[in-house]
């Protein structure tokens, strides 16, 4: 599914639905998350477009010569969560990681009508077979935490959280 | 009586060239313990959690075939080292062997560097070391390395308690479940859990560790303990986490249990979660 075609349909995605992702995204796990904070918080602008983007919480393995980019899979989303309802506020519309997210995000998720996306941990080389392309962005100096922006072609995704705040983890959070 | 025993030299460089070699085969090969495993465990799940085993399948292969890393967190570095008594290193201590070999190792092979070089400054050492380095001084002219390259996200899920004795089995096995099940989604399931119990405080997460070490379908040599290995990859099979979290009758590979004495007040008990994604690669000099 293209990029464009879900954010217009955004409130149809179930939770549990699996979806090939087309499209483009930008890598971002915890120091990036941040320093973006950081930059909103004093009234500038983030280094790439929020406003309906797809935030990937990555930090990927360096490419080889003549390779798009390294292995390239999910980070833990969790770490994320206290930054995560200031970036919907913000506009990203679609979160990628693995794990499950808190109430509060949830509910953001639920408030902004976004969708958290989960990918398979730990079958990063079989991923980094879904990127076409890589180009860094920002924050160099963050090694493999740097933002990259990169365009990925069916990328296997669950539902994990929907834009009605169903969440697929909540029955292991007994 | 004057006795004199030979004692063997190992050249740093040698060492390092050994450490480098280890860091790009553990990242790209899955040892074929845990694949045997995820493929017989493959066949008891069905729907997600079965789509989900046979991605991590086919991940080992294409990370195999096409030497990318396994998974893009190619880990702090990690070495256990059986060091003979009979051993001499020329050329440089065996930290610093071990560190530069680190550093060729990650640079050469494309590996992520993960390391900050201070926990609350947290700007990267852009060559994954320091390694953290466990030495154990044994008998012989032998130097057997292991390296277990480790996840941070697995890693994060880990957790150790000081009991009291009361607590008894009954306690141990609370404490491993209540942490599998607040943190085990988050830790790259099917996990395999190293289970340390006794010693102090250091000692309980460093058993919990080296249990890691273990092969799938070994046990604890004491029967009690191997029961208990059982017992507890049972329970937590029974918690539904499934892998990655969304559900499944697989939620642990295998659970190793590992003992020490310990002081009559205390009862530590800690446990090491590891990812599916269980890299270790050994090699002696």
């Amino acid at each position: 599914m293209n990029i464009q075609e879900l954010l217009l349909n955004i409130e149809d995605i179930k939770a549990g639905q699996r979806i090939l992702l087309s499209g483009t995204i930008y890598t971002a796990r915890d120091a990036a998350h941040k320093r973006i904070i950081d930059i909103l918080n004093k009234g500038e602008n983030a280094p790439f477009e929020l406003k309906n983007s797809a935030v990937y919480y990555c930090g990927p393995a360096p490419a080889k010569p003549g390779e798009i980019i390294g292995a390239c899979g999910p980070t833990t989303s969790a770490r994320m969560d206290v930054f995560t309802p200031k970036m919907l506020e913000e506009g990203v519309k679609i979160l990628i990681g693995k794990g499950a997210r808190s109430e509060a995000v949830c509910d953001s998720i639920k408030k902004n009508k976004a969708v958290y996306m989960a990918a398979a941990g730990g079958v990063a080389a079989l991923l980094s077979k879904t990127v076409t392309s890589c180009e860094l962005i920002a924050f160099e100096d963050l090694g493999p935490e740097a933002v990259y922006k990169l365009e990925v072609r069916d990328m296997p995704l669950i539902a994990a959280v929907d834009s009605n705040g169903n969440d697929v983890f909540k029955k292991a959070e007994v | 009586m004057k006795s004199e025993k030979a004692v063997r030299i190992i050249k740093s460089v040698e060492i390092s060239n050994t450490v480098e070699k280890l860091c790009a085969d553990a990242n790209y090969f899955l040892p074929d313990d845990i694949l045997k495993s995820l493929k017989e465990n493959a066949e008891k799940e069905t729907g997600t959690a079965k789509d989900i085993f046979n991605e991590i399948i086919k991940n080992a292969e294409i990370a195999k075939t096409e030497k990318i890393p396994l998974c893009q967190d190619t880990g702090s570095a990690n070495f256990f080292i059986k060091l003979g008594r009979d051993i001499a290193i020329d050329g440089g201590d065996i930290y610093s062997s071990v560190n530069k070999g680190v550093a060729e190792g990650y640079k050469k092979n494309y590996l992520r560097k993960s390391v900050v070089s201070d926990p609350v400054e947290r700007k990267n050492t852009c060559d994954n070391t320091p390694a953290n380095i466990y030495i154990d001084i044994v008998d012989g002219e032998n130097m057997e390395i292991t390296f277990l390259p480790k996840g941070g996200g697995s890693e994060n899920a880990s957790a150790l308690k000081m009991l009291a004795p009361s607590a008894g089995w009954d306690g141990i096995k609370d404490f491993v479940l209540s942490a599998v099940k607040e943190k085990g989604a988050n830790a790259c399931p099917p996990l395999i859990a190293g289970i340390g119990i006794g010693g102090d405080f250091a000692s309980a997460g460093y058993l919990a560790k080296t249990a890691l070490l273990r092969e799938i379908g070994s046990q604890n040599p004491s029967s009690y303990y191997g029961e208990k290995e059982k017992e507890l990859l049972t329970e937590i099979n029974k918690l539904d986490i499934g892998a990655m979290g969304l559900g499944g009758k697989i939620t642990a590979l295998a659970v190793f249990i590992n003992v020490k004495p310990c002081h009559i007040a205390s009862l530590p008990v800690a446990i090491n979660i590891q990812c599916h994604s269980c890299r270790r690669k050994t090699a002696v000099i």
